[in-house]
């Protein structure tokens, strides 16, 4: 069976850790190679770095933390953050990364996606994007998510779900859906939003913004169709461990990947 | 030297380093004679299967790969490459490939997420020194849209469930494919290509 994936997400700027995380005296805490071996040796199924270097020296920055991460961490990890042309998407894959994530930058110009994956595949190119739940579920229209970009800050107009479907059909073998409205709130993911767009298009969704426990990823992963749970704080905090979440989750009958260790 | 074909499909230095953390050095070639003169070939790749045969040939591998493999030199086949060792393939198009080994490579049906991606488990069928310390069960990292269906049941070493039971790792004597990627399926993988590795000595 194929494991639901548990996704810690890293965010860093200038090649360091921006959140806070407590480690032991010996470990440098804001290099984002020593978070990545931890979740890694945890028994993590997949990285996300989050960029948010919004200097010159950018893409060289990036490049280099991509190639220290190839060396030291033997599971897949994606990049996103300000990936704006095909030459960032091609650094970050030629580098080592498995996909490079792309959010705004799609919505100014979605030929990126087309061109990042002709030239990389599908499975290299993440579409990712941020939503804003609008109207009520009792009205007669019903909820609809508006897509936005720049981190939540500019409104687009575009119906999350189409915008959804756009993004497959111009080539992304993945999508990530990071609900605003629960970003940062640790009261769960936005379920109905995952499962509506889960339900409309074929390739694997990633559910963001929200989590706040174990409960909260079982529900995304089973009611929310998700295919892998993305999460921040509660591992950055040490809230919860990936075994403690794994072992949850394996106790409500998901298929998750336990670690094994052959001494390598 | 184990070579690691360089032809224009994907990132190689992935596969590499998995090589090097494992105490197996690995060079990325793109020169028919260093490959025609490697202890072990590895042929990686992602894309799409018209696409990786024409760069081949148009790099002169071609011939190089398909006579070392037939004087007995380990190859291992890596997602596109276990692809590659079949007779043909379906996607976009019908194209013919290495044909180490007789079978097609056909699109997964409908009714499960295209492409597979994340970690699946394999079953093994039966025991091959590439296995050596997995164990059965043994989740890896997978991404494809299509799968092999070898003509012979019993190049078939390892199966995988994803709404059907399709052959994961593929193998005839000297030659193997994995369908997921070794080198990023942690210590599972790491073993795998750390197996190889001691096969091409």
């Amino acid at each position: 069976m194929l494991a639901k994936r548990i996704i810690p997400c890293l965010d860093v700027k200038n090649g360091r850790n921006v959140r806070g995380v407590k480690f032991s005296a010996d470990k440098d805490a804001g290099d984002p190679i020593d978070l990545a071996r931890r979740y890694d040796a945890e028994g993590a199924d997949e990285l996300v770095f989050y960029d948010i270097t919004a200097s010159a020296e950018k893409r060289d920055i990036v490049a280099a933390l991509v190639r220290r991460v190839s060396e030291e961490v033997f599971i897949p990890f994606t990049v996103g953050g300000g990936v704006r042309t095909f030459e960032d998407i091609r650094t970050i894959i030629e580098e080592g990364a498995e996909k490079a994530s792309i959010n705004s930058a799609a919505v100014r110009n979605p030929d990126i996606i087309n061109e990042g994956s002709r030239s990389f595949g599908s499975q290299a190119i993440v579409g990712s994007m941020d939503a804003i739940r609008r109207g009520e579920e009792d009205e007669s229209e019903g909820v609809w998510w508006e897509v936005v970009v720049d981190g939540g800050r500019t409104p687009t107009g575009k119906d999350a779900v189409a915008w959804a479907e756009e993004l497959v059909q111009r080539g992304a073998g993945e999508l990530v859906l990071n609900s605003i409205d629960a970003d940062g709130t640790k009261d769960g993911y936005d379920v109905v939003f995952t499962r509506t767009v889960a339900d409309r298009v074929n390739v694997p969704i990633v559910a963001s913004g929200g989590c706040g426990g174990p409960d909260h990823m079982f529900d995304v992963l089973d009611r929310g169709q998700a295919s892998a749970a993305l999460a921040a704080s509660i591992f950055h905090y040490e809230q919860y461990s990936i075994p403690e979440v794994k072992t949850y989750l394996a106790n409500r009958g998901v298929t998750v990947r336990p670690r094994l260790d052959l001494g390598l | 030297m184990i070579a690691i074909v360089d032809y224009g499909m994907g990132n190689l230095r992935s596969v590499q380093k998995g090589f090097a953390r494992v105490g197996h050095e690995a060079e990325i070639t793109a020169d028919p004679d260093r490959v025609a003169n490697a202890r072990g070939i590895v042929l990686p790749g992602v894309g799409a299967f018209g696409d990786a045969m024409i760069n081949l040939g148009d790099a002169g591998l071609t011939s190089p790969i398909v006579k070392a493999v037939s004087e007995g030199v380990p190859f291992l086949g890596i997602c596109l490459g276990l692809q590659l060792l079949f007779t043909e393939s379906e996607e976009l198009g019908v194209h013919r490939g290495l044909d180490l080994l007789a079978g097609k490579v056909c699109l997964f049906p409908e009714g499960q997420r295209i492409p597979q991606i994340g970690w699946n488990q394999i079953h093994i069928q039966r025991e091959t020194p590439l296995l050596a310390g997995v164990p059965d069960g043994a989740f890896f990292y997978f991404v494809h849209s299509y799968y092999v269906s070898p003509s012979r049941k019993e190049d078939g070493i390892a199966s995988t469930d994803y709404g059907i039971d399709y052959v994961a790792i593929a193998g005839a004597e000297n030659v193997f494919g994995v369908q997921f990627h070794p080198e990023k399926s942690q210590d599972a993988g790491l073993k795998i290509l750390s197996n190889f590795g001691n096969l091409a000595g």
